[in-house]
């Protein structure tokens, strides 16, 4: 079965996030004074093949692990689901 | 003699003595800036000869990639002005007593170059504070005069971190390049040193 994991990576808290401090500064600038913070993230969309959602969800897992995210400073959520062409 | 490697080779040169990481933008920095090539078929070729002693030295993005192969600690995050910074800086040398630095008298200040957009060293608070009291950290920006702080390091890099050593003392990952600065005709020859103290190390590791 194909499955779609989606993964969203985000600066660690306590990482001075420079981008999101700029587009912060920015979105102020422009008359958005509410907005009190504002992190930049990437979002990374795998396409992939197993089993079961949990083995789909697993390999996701170790992607993240191995290559799509350096834990000292990055968070990450994966979510997983059946993929609908 | 030099050998140039390709990335998807598996094995050195027989009788390597420098590992050189050089500086550029592998994979377009896509990810993170180093993550794809610290997976590279050489990179396990690399960590052997790390292991066995031999010098390895990662430049601008050559650190990061060692960062991220973990043969160094930390990571490189953006320049605080998100700026790519492409200028003459200096560093003050902070160890001598390294395969890199021999040549070099501790508290020197070399007049060398940085090219880079992501040159902000950061580790966790304790970690950094760990890696100060290791002292692991070989250069650090600073003023022509040999003054670190705030205002003479260009990326927001914390304590002036410019180059940083393994505990073993054998992988140096530093973000200005000493390739740049090796005649006065390229603006400055302070980096000539540091491939002659490399130089040095090797051959009495070799007895050549």
């Amino acid at each position: 079965m194909t499955f779609l994991a989606r993964i969203l990576v985000f600066p660690r808290e306590g990482v001075l996030d420079t981008q999101g401090k700029a587009v912060e500064k920015s979105l102020n600038r422009i008359g958005f004074g509410s907005v009190r913070e504002v992190r930049v993230g990437k979002y990374i969309q795998v396409l992939l093949e197993a089993d079961s959602e949990a083995d789909a969800a697993a390999a996701a897992e170790s992607m993240c692990g191995e290559l799509l995210v350096n834990d000292l400073i990055e968070d990450h959520t994966v979510q997983v689901g059946p993929w609908k062409p | 003699m030099t050998d140039l490697v390709w990335h998807e080779h598996t094995t050195l040169p027989r009788d390597t003595g420098l590992v050189v990481l050089p500086g550029g933008f592998s994979y377009g920095d896509y990810l993170r800036c180093g993550a794809i090539a610290a997976k590279s078929p050489i990179i396990d070729a690399v960590i052997k000869h790390a292991s066995s002693g031999l010098p390895v030295l990662g430049i601008c993005n050559g650190f990061q990639i060692l960062t991220e192969i973990g043969l160094l600690p930390g990571a490189l995050l953006a320049n605080t002005s998100l700026d790519f910074i492409c200028d003459f800086c200096h560093v003050r040398v902070e160890r001598e007593d390294t395969p890199f630095t021999g040549h070099y008298r501790k508290g020197e200040v070399l007049r060398i170059p940085i090219a880079h957009y992501e040159g902000r060293f950061y580790l966790p608070e304790e970690q950094l504070r760990a890696l100060e009291e290791e002292g692991l950290v070989v250069f650090r920006y600073c003023s022509p005069e040999g003054v670190t702080g705030e205002d003479f390091t260009p990326n927001g890099s914390p304590n002036g971190i410019a180059g940083i050593i393994n505990r073993k003392g054998n992988v140096l990952g530093m973000m200005p390049h000493p390739e740049r600065a090796t005649e006065s005709l390229l603006g400055s020859s302070d980096g000539a040193p540091l491939w002659a103290s490399v130089n040095s190390w090797i051959r009495g590791r070799l007895g050549v």
